[in-house]
Order: C-alpha cells, then structure tokens, then sequence
C-alpha cells in the first residue's frame, strides 16, 4: 500500500500444505536492496527459487552498473522470468514494493506469468486476495504518513486473513 | 570424475522445463494459478484522416476485478497502436516484443515502420504458437500508404477492416458501428462513436468496464486520451475514513536506518606518480 513518501508491505506468516500447518513464522517478503522488497505468495518451493534467481540477476546488475535496481526497471525483470516461464509457469504471485526516485513510492503486482498491474493506491495476492480487496478499498487513504499506514495495513490483513483458512498466525510488515 | 551440467545462458523464447513438475502437480491436485485476462471491449475505426482506437480499462481475474484502470491500448511504434484482448500476459508481451523489433527494423531501414509490418510479425509470432499465446489485437496506424486497422486472432488469422471489434464485449460495441458507422468520419465524430461503441461494451458486457481509453492516430501525429470519459466514478466515499481506536497488538518492532550515501569530495587528494 502506498503513502505519503512510503510504502508498505505486509503478508501473513502461515505455511501449510492443503489444511495442514508446517510453520507460523514463515517469511514471505524478501529485501532486494535498501529501498525495494519482494513479496511472494503461492507455492514455497517456487516462491525461494524464484527470490534466488531475482537476487542473483540483481547483484550482476550491482556489478555492471554500481547502483541500485529502480523499482520500475526490476517489475520488468520479473515480468521477463515468469513470462519466459509462460507454458510451465512458476506457482507464485509476486508484489513489489520500492522507493524510486525522489522517494516517490512504487508498487505493482503481477500474475503467475507476468503480467504487470500497477497501482497508485494498493496491490494484492494470494489466497486472501479477494478479501484483501475489499478491505484496503474501505480502509485506503490518500497521503497516510508511516504510523497511520501502518495502522491501516495491518488492520486490513489482519481481517482480511481472519475470513481465509489458509493464511493467518499474524503478520510481518514492512514499512519504508 | 564430476558429472558438470554446463549451464548456458538463456538464449530468450520461452523455456519448458518446469511443465512436467506442474503437471506431476497437477495430478497431486495444486492447481495452477488462474491467469489474469483482459476480457475486453476494443474497437477501432478509420475516419477520414487516420485511424482511431478505442479500450475499456478493467482487467479481471476469475469473477475479481483485479486492476480498474488498466492500459489496454499500447505502443508499437510512433505511428502505429495496438490494442489487446485476452490474457494480459501474453498481449504486453507480444505487444513489446513485436515493438521492439520494429524499432530495429526502423534502425536498419532508416524509414517509418508499416503498418502491414507490425501485422506480419505479429500473425507469424501468434501462427507460430498454435493460438496458446492467447493475444486477440486490434492494431491500427498510418502509414506512407494511408490508415490501416487490422484484427489479429489468437491462431494468427488476420483481416483487413473499416471498423472493428474484439474482446467479450464487441459484439455490443459492433452493434454501435453496424448501425451508426459511414465513410469519411470527421474526428469529432469518430471519436464520439468510438465511445459509445466502448461505452456499450462497458455497460452491456460484464467483463468490460470502468473508463474509456482513446488513441487518435493521423498522419500528423497521435493523441493519446487515457480516460477521455469516466461514466464510472467511485460512488459513496466515505469523507471521514477508517479510524482504528484500538491499536493492533505489535510483537516486535525493528527499526533499521538507512545507509546514508557516500559524500564524493571533488578535487580530492591527487595520487602521486
């Protein structure tokens, strides 16, 4: 969800198979660089593998260019590796979250095959995500500073996952 | 001895080796993700000095409105637009790819990209993949040899039309053009109809909705009119907004300061020979 000059970024800690717990304290959102976190939702397996392929292109973009990924230049690069995945998809739905320029907040979200959705407001994914919806288009405000957003995001994940098996155990959120 | 798996670099196109894992998946009941789609209204039209192009702007994923204010119209090349039906994934990819190459292909010609140019590479592209890549377009521009608008199926079948529809709701928006379509549109005229064939889309077709995108291309130029008309506002705001008197219960709280950047000092020491 966007701010004011912020962002956040929250997922639920839960991870099961089918009905079935195996963690509570399961981190899904990942840091690629100071101002640029990942979450991804879906499958596990998918969700590392596909974390350790972005961090790897990104440490080569690191050492080519000797700065950061901007957010908009790193949705790309997401979109390209699941695209290319297109007939055997990977089973995640990521949602990037960053800072570009001049502290001006980016978010997106995509399918599992790529398929870009910006936002100005907010994103969502995974099994919740048609609560999610609703909830963060009642509770959503433009401008809200850090402490209010916060307020805001944890409060619509927390009912939104209250309403859904197969998330919950609290949540982790990240706010820049 | 080690058994090395030389990994070579990706040469681009798409890559299958994980469908035998999704469906060894599949049979364990994970089903794949569902795609997000466009389901659609696109339309486009010559007039009498171009070509315009009309979407609408929601894309959906199952029954869910997933983004209510998408791009639907996208670029090709300075002259030339494209609008795109189906699922969103393939059409942006299709889309970029096919004007990526024209922008070589103008680099190596030195001349303005055709219009019939765009279309071959698309239908060949599309052909190619048997109708998987699901990408059902509306593309339209002008070129030295006039305006052209030209439909492109999923299986790469493509025709040549004054007026055309594509997406769920074209049968509502080709209903508009049928009756109020004829030769030498002026641009305001044109354009008005170009929104009531989309409006029709919109309002009659379940999976089109939200705003009216145009783009008006002519030899001159393009203009493109991203949400020319919202006849869908977000009705009962609520002014005051949510307020959350009871806090949520935080467990931990970490706070990491960003690193501040270096400071490059200008006219530093000087290395000695």
């Amino acid at each position: 969800m966007v701010g004011k000059n912020c962002f956040a970024i929250a997922s639920d800690r839960r991870l099961g198979v089918q009905l079935q717990t195996i963690a509570t304290d399961f981190k899904r959102i990942y840091k690629v660089h100071d101002r640029l976190f990942l979450g991804l939702s879906g499958l596990a397996t998918d969700a590392q593998t596909l974390y350790q392929r972005l961090v790897f292109r990104h440490k080569l973009y690191q050492l080519r260019e000797e700065r950061d990924m901007k957010p908009e230049t790193f949705a790309n690069l997401v979109s390209a590796i699941l695209y290319e995945k297109r007939f055997g998809p990977y089973f995640c739905q990521p949602v990037i979250a960053g800072l570009g320029d001049e502290d001006k907040p980016f978010i997106c979200t995509m399918d599992s095959i790529g398929a870009k959705e910006l936002a100005k407001d907010f994103v969502v994914a995974g099994t919740a995500s048609e609560s999610l919806y609703g909830a963060c288009e009642s509770m959503f405000k433009e401008g809200m500073e850090p402490e209010e957003l916060f307020e805001t995001v944890s409060q619509a994940l927390l009912s939104s996952v209250d309403r859904d098996c197969l998330s919950g155990w609290g949540g982790h959120v990240y706010v820049v | 001895m080690s058994k090395s798996v030389i990994e070579t670099p990706p040469k681009g196109g798409f890559s299958f080796d994980l469908c035998k894992r999704n469906e060894m998946l599949a049979k364990k009941g994970v089903n794949p993700p569902s795609f997000r789609k466009t389901g659609t209204t696109i339309v486009g039209l010559i007039f009498q000095d171009g070509v315009i192009l009309g979407a609408d702007t929601r894309a959906t994923e199952g029954p869910i409105v997933c983004d209510k204010n998408c791009e639907k119209i996208h670029y090709m090349a300075p002259n030339i637009y494209c609008c795109g039906a189906g699922t969103a994934a393939d059409t942006e990819a299709v889309t970029d790819m096919v004007s990526s190459q024209l922008q070589l292909h103008r680099y190596h010609t030195g001349r303005e990209s055709r219009v019939v140019t765009a279309l071959t590479l698309l239908k060949r592209h599309l052909f190619n993949y048997q109708g998987y890549v699901s990408a059902a377009l509306v593309l339209g521009g002008v070129d030295v040899t006039g305006p052209h608008l030209h439909t492109i199926y999923p299986h790469g079948s493509t025709d040549t039309l004054p007026f055309a529809t594509m997406g769920s709701g074209s049968l509502a928006a080709m209903a508009v053009f049928e009756s109020n379509y004829r030769e030498g549109l002026t641009r305001d005229e044109g354009i008005k109809l170009v929104t009531e064939a989309i409006c029709s889309g919109i309002f009659n077709d379940l999976g089109s909705g939200s705003n009216v995108d145009i783009c008006v291309i002519t030899k001159g130029g393009k203009e493109y009119l991203r949400n020319h008309l919202q006849p869908n506002p977000r009705t009962y705001t609520s002014s005051k907004g949510y307020s959350f008197p009871k806090k949520t219960e935080v467990l931990l709280t970490k706070i990491t300061p960003l690193k501040e950047k270096v400071e490059i000092i200008e006219g530093g020491d000087v290395m000695e020979e």
